[in-house]
């Protein structure tokens, strides 16, 4: 009896001087930690500036960044900027409005009756096998070289992904969900309004924040078209007279708008889905 | 006899359901008297979901063969909680409800299940526990004639389930309406019920009264007996631990 307890205290001091035990290893990346994203980005403007600087990137080949912000400062400050910032924006959130209710409209349509489904589902699917760019002769033809058609052609680009997100968030919907609704009795705009709809909310956001980001895309091809407006057009009479830092302006439009419209979506988001932060948190 | 002339609550005549050919239900015949309390058992596949689901029709997809009557107001309760995740607590329970004494009700239904503090949070923030108190509030709440209950506490951990034993047996005490329990935890359906029933293959295979009175305990030798009846009839040796 002495020995045993002697034994399993001298076994338990052994063990204390042993080394901390090995944790398995991580396997899966850790949590980033926040605004580091932005290191990726930073690099590579650093070293194109550095580029520049040290005579490796031509200015007639790309501008400097620094070159670029300073045109950009300057083409704000003598107001030759803004005009085609605004004439663009015009374009491309009238294209996004009307795409974002046309397609929900359909994607409702089509994911709340099968008669829909039956009639829309082919339709759209059509439509997102055809480029955009490929229907700019027909659509020429049709409502002529002015602004209806390049608000058009950016209203059906929109239209494709909004329609098939919140369509598949419709269809995804879970079948538990419309069994409780005929059990509890709901009527079926009941069942839209508080199930369907609601349910179908997160693929719609997700839908939302690509065509925020896809309303500009079209519109340098757009704006080769007939007009002396906009940051398409700005940028490609730029190309032209060899002004790479203009175009270099446009880009970073193009950048700095993709992320501010995305970040106002995911606020918005996160409001109107306040109950998913309950999920899983 | 008729449906018509049927003065119970439930009662179905060689009522069969088939998926794609395969049988499932085959020929159940029933008559449950109102505000009895029956627990179905059986093994896995046995036919117990099927013929809730029956009840409560919510099986469109299936082959239907034979009849069956139940009262007008039905509620089931789900083994998940099906609370919608983007409704607070007490508007899940007031979904569908029309009349304006809807919500204090709901508020007295959410006090009486223990989480009358919880009516303006989401469900995603409740525990299993709490969520499936709030669906026993829902269905009660109906004030119906028949509750349809799926394993309803399957997925709650031993502690909850003798919780919610109590607390279910409590309010169904209050109105008395007519209970079907499906359920594979043969001490849940002793406690519980007045009758249980063991399906197998899809009919009915034994039918016992549980002539027990309330509050009953599991050292009861007339518990224990029928607890050792039903555990053979479902295909489980009691003496191997």
């Amino acid at each position: 009896m002495n020995d045993m307890s002697s034994e399993r205290i001298e076994a338990m001091v052994i063990r204390k001087d042993r080394p901390a035990p090995q944790r398995p290893p991580m396997l899966a990346p850790g949590k980033l930690p926040r605004g580091t994203r932005l290191l990726g980005p930073l690099l590579v403007v650093v070293l194109w500036e550095a580029a520049s600087r040290f005579g490796l990137l031509s200015p007639y080949t790309l501008a400097a960044p620094s070159t670029a912000v300073a045109t950009g400062i300057s083409m704000i400050a003598d107001g030759s900027l803004l005009p085609h910032l605004a004439a663009s924006a015009g374009r491309a959130y009238a294209g996004l409005f009307l795409g974002v209710v046309a397609g929900l409209v359909l994607a409702l349509a089509a994911g709340l009756t099968r008669t829909g489904e039956a009639l829309l589902d082919g339709l759209v699917q059509v439509k997102r096998a055809i480029p955009t760019l490929a229907l700019i002769p027909l659509v020429i033809l049709w409502l002529g070289i002015g602004e209806v058609m390049k608000v058009f052609l950016i209203f059906t680009a929109v239209l494709v992904p909004v329609y098939i997100n919140t369509h598949a968030a419709l269809r995804g919907i879970d079948m538990g969900h419309v069994e409780l609704a005929r059990t509890l009795g709901l009527t079926r705009a009941e069942f839209i309004r508080k199930v369907a709809l609601p349910g179908a909310l997160p693929g719609f956001f997700v839908s939302l924040r690509l065509a925020v980001t896809l309303c500009w895309t079209s519109l340098v091809v757009l704006e080769l078209i007939n007009t002396q407006t906009g940051i398409g057009y700005l940028m490609n009479r730029a190309r032209d007279w060899g002004q790479t830092d203009i175009i270099v302006v446009g880009i970073f439009i193009y950048a700095v708008l993709g992320l501010l419209s995305d970040a106002v979506v995911r606020v918005i988001e996160a409001r109107a889905l306040s109950w998913r932060r309950s999920i899983g948190s | 006899m008729s449906i018509h002339d049927f003065k119970g609550a439930v009662f179905t005549r060689d009522l069969s359901r088939s998926f794609k050919g395969r049988e499932v239900l085959g020929g159940v015949t029933l008559d449950i008297p109102r505000g009895q309390f029956v627990a179905l058992l059986g093994e896995s596949g046995s036919g117990k979901t099927t013929l809730l689901r029956a009840l409560a029709g919510l099986d469109d997809d299936a082959d239907h063969g034979g009849t069956y009557s139940v009262p007008q107001s039905v509620s089931v309760l789900f083994q998940d909680s099906r609370l919608l995740p983007w409704l607070s607590v007490i508007d899940n329970l007031t979904l569908g409800l029309r009349h304006d004494r809807a919500v204090p009700e709901a508020q007295a239904m959410l006090e009486a299940v223990g989480i009358g503090d919880k009516a303006r949070v989401w469900p995603g923030t409740l525990s299993g526990g709490q969520k499936q108190r709030a669906a026993l509030a829902r269905s009660l709440l109906r004030s119906p004639d028949l509750l349809l209950a799926d394993e309803p506490f399957g997925a709650l951990d031993a502690l909850t389930r003798l919780k919610m034993h109590a607390l279910l047996f409590r309010l169904v005490e209050r109105r008395r309406p007519t209970v079907i329990l499906v359920t594979h935890d043969v001490d849940e359906a002793l406690l519980l019920a007045d009758r249980i029933l063991v399906l197998r293959d899809g009919a009915i295979a034994e039918d016992h009264a549980v002539p027990l009175s309330h509050p009953r305990r599991t050292s009861h030798p007339e518990f224990e007996h029928l607890r050792l009846r039903l555990l053979a009839s479902l295909g489980v040796e009691t003496n191997l631990v």
